[in-house]
């Protein structure tokens, strides 16, 4: 790639990471930051020791707890669970073998591993930044270029601070226009999943652009990556703005003073150039998204909150019909049944998707002063301890506990049930987390993916409800 | 990581698409801290009811697909977590071979760390491959890394592309750590470049 050549924001940061291209095109590419957890490093850390090797850039490295921790326990008492509290002892003993920092599930800042890695200053613009989970494509809202990756690749980066990578190809979304009142950065997300499908990214990295993005707060921008993944891209990634410099001014892992403002005038040359060429590009318009929800079990099943469920002879496609009618028994779903008419047993806020300070405020905006319905389980989970503690000071835990909510420490909870929140066979879950896949949330739990608005409402409501008709 | 080269065994049909690894190990099985003993929970939900009985109707519990060595799928196969537990768990089964048309990037990615050789083919001889499968022990698929074919029970070679430097690293059961050592000098020089271009860049230290 020749430098005269109109680059994408992906191009110029993968760039600035090639250590070396091999003959075949494979590059050592360099990554800044490597964020780790507990469930898919353990045999990473052993591997580094059976080998002999030693971490490579601890100064790039932070480890946190997040995927099986209980959210309603006295956290200063260890896990009752032994296969849990194992793992949560493991990462311990290997921060310490490593030299690795750690945020404990005592300090105030331990949270969900995608939402402490904005909320420290620890992932910046124009970063490379890996994670053993999927959702790592959430820091891309920075500008960064993040992604899962294996527990292979865990080892491989805790020792190389390198990944053998291939350039990924360039896919634009870009999102015209304004939304509408009740529509949110989720919305806009789950409409793409839908436009696109689940394998639509496969291969890309997308760079998501046009007015309604630039119109995100950060929170929102983290929701729209978030969930790249789910439309099979790796990556997805955000041109840092004044909106990302005001955000990141001032975070603890930051850089600080004159030094930010050196770092702003490198990040402002990040943005991709004009010209710039895509392999594939997409457009939506703000106006037509409407509040989303998910009916089947893959993101890409998902309808605005005002259709009905699809009924599978209206399908051609004989194999596509076949997956509807067993999405339809899965999810105890009649064709043509209105959305809003399907009732819910449990309501889950929280999640690397949405749990956020302002996420926690949109919700809190429709619980004010309202109740939840009779029968109804709903869960508020913030993002990390400190996201807990700001929502505190603004009263939203009040408002929250007078509705009837559950109000609970950090962690990823009811997103992927392998900690004690989640779904019993059959419960169906109107849930800001971001797979609805079968027994995500818990064996023959069915899941309804909508944004944290969505889900305050449909836990007032006790059913799917369009939360444009409450506020 | 055992090397793979040619394979000969028996394939089972599993004719779903966005097989995601949710599906093929469910989370609640990820909290080991070791890589082997997750074969028993592959396909967890789909192999066994609530009592943990074995539901007759899956193919890996029925002969002779208990014994696959292979499995063949539809679009998007692995999409979802990051999870290597995903192959880990294939592995320990004993698969050490999925062919599908198409393969989520994570997973595909995963696929190759584990000596587990993942092969794209068109929709069309996935099928013609699931339907071949169907007829159980003998028609056993082979599967030649080196000269890039799968052979059907008939004798048809189909050939398949792969990434030649995976390729290679598959052949050799190479360590591709050991194999990015080797670099370490350009590592070194581009961690000094990076401190004089961008002395702002902070470190996570004082935690």
């Amino acid at each position: 790639m020749t430098a005269t050549k109109p680059r994408t924001l992906f191009d110029k940061v993968w760039d600035a990471h090639v250590v070396e291209q091999l003959p075949d095109g494979t590059c050592v590419l360099y990554i800044d930051r490597h964020l780790v957890h507990e469930v898919t490093s353990p045999q990473a850390f052993e591997g580094l020791r059976l080998a002999g090797r030693r971490v490579r850039r601890p100064d790039g490295t932070i480890a946190v707890v997040d995927h099986n921790i209980p959210t309603n326990i006295d956290r200063s008492k260890p896990i009752t669970e032994d296969e849990s509290r194992i793992q949560v002892e493991t990462l311990e003993q290997n921060v310490r073998d490593f030299g690795v920092p750690y945020f404990p599930v005592t300090d105030a800042r331990q949270g969900i591993v995608h939402v402490i890695g904005p909320e420290q200053g620890i992932s910046l613009p124009g970063f490379t930044i890996v994670c053993g989970d999927s959702h790592t494509s959430t820091h891309g809202a920075l500008g960064a270029l993040a992604f899962g990756i294996g527990t292979s690749e865990v080892e491989h980066v805790l020792a190389t601070q390198t990944l053998l990578q291939k350039p990924a190809k360039n896919m634009l979304v870009r999102v015209d226009g304004t939304l509408g009142a009740g529509v949110t950065a989720k919305d806009i997300v789950l409409a793409i999943i839908g436009r696109i499908g689940t394998a639509g990214g496969t291969g890309h990295v997308i760079e998501f652009a046009g007015e309604a993005i630039r119109s995100l707060d950060m929170a929102g921008r983290l929701t729209v990556c978030n969930m790249s993944i789910e439309a099979g891209a790796r990556a997805g990634m955000i041109a840092p703005d004044d909106v990302t410099f005001a955000y990141l001014r001032g975070r603890p892992f930051a850089p600080q003073g004159e030094a930010f403002d050196h770092a702003v005038a490198y990040w402002r040359s990040l943005a991709s150039d004009a010209g710039a060429q895509y392999d594939t590009t997409v457009v939506l318009n703000a106006a037509d998204i409407a509040p989303q929800v998910t009916w089947g079990t893959n993101p890409e099943a998902v309808l605005p909150i005002t259709g009905v469920v699809p009924n599978p002879a209206d399908e051609t496609d004989e194999a596509r019909r076949v997956q509807i009618e067993r999405m339809l028994t899965y999810m105890g779903l009649t064709p043509g049944q209105k959305l809003t008419e399907i009732p819910v047993d449990v309501v889950f806020i929280g999640s690397c998707t949405n749990s956020r300070i302002e996420d926690m405020r949109a919700a809190a905006a429709v619980a004010k002063g309202r109740k939840v319905a009779p029968g109804v389980q709903a869960l508020v989970v913030p993002g990390s301890g400190l996201i807990k503690a700001q929502a505190e000071a603004e009263g939203l835990d009040v408002i929250f506990r007078e509705a009837g909510f559950e109000w609970r420490d950090a962690g990823c909870s009811m997103c992927l049930g392998m900690n004690p929140d989640k779904l019993t066979p059959g419960q169906r879950c109107a849930s800001t987390s971001n797979r609805n896949f079968e027994g995500r949330q818990g064996p023959g739990g069915r899941t309804h993916l909508v944004s944290p608005a969505m889900a305050a409402a449909a836990a007032v409501t006790g059913h799917l409800a369009d939360v444009r008709e409450l506020v | 990581m055992q090397a793979f080269t040619k394979l000969t065994g028996i394939a089972a049909p599993l004719p779903i698409a966005n097989v995601d690894t949710d599906k093929i190990i469910p989370a609640r099985f990820l909290k080991t801290i070791k890589r082997t003993g997750l074969g028993v929970h592959l396909f967890d939900t789909l192999r066994y009811d609530e009592q943990g009985a074995e539901r007759p109707d899956f193919v890996l519990n029925q002969e002779p697909y208990r014994r696959a060595e292979i499995l063949i799928a539809h679009e998007n196969f692995g999409c979802g977590s990051s999870r290597e537990h995903a192959p880990w768990a294939l592995l320990d089964f004993g698969i050490r071979c999925v062919i599908a048309p198409d393969f989520a990037d994570i997973f595909h990615n995963n696929c190759f760390k584990n000596g587990i050789l993942p092969v794209r083919l068109p929709r069309e001889i996935c099928d013609q491959l699931i339907e071949d499968a169907k007829l159980g022990a003998n028609a056993r698929v082979t599967v030649d890394l080196e000269r890039q074919v799968v052979v059907r029970p008939n004798g048809e070679e189909i050939s398949f592309s792969i990434d030649p430097f995976r390729r290679e690293l598959m052949l050799g059961g190479l360590d591709d750590i050991g194999q990015t050592l080797q670099h370490a000098p350009a590592i070194d020089g581009f961690e000094a470049r990076e401190k004089t271009e961008k002395p702002w860049m902070p470190a996570i230290t004082a935690v």
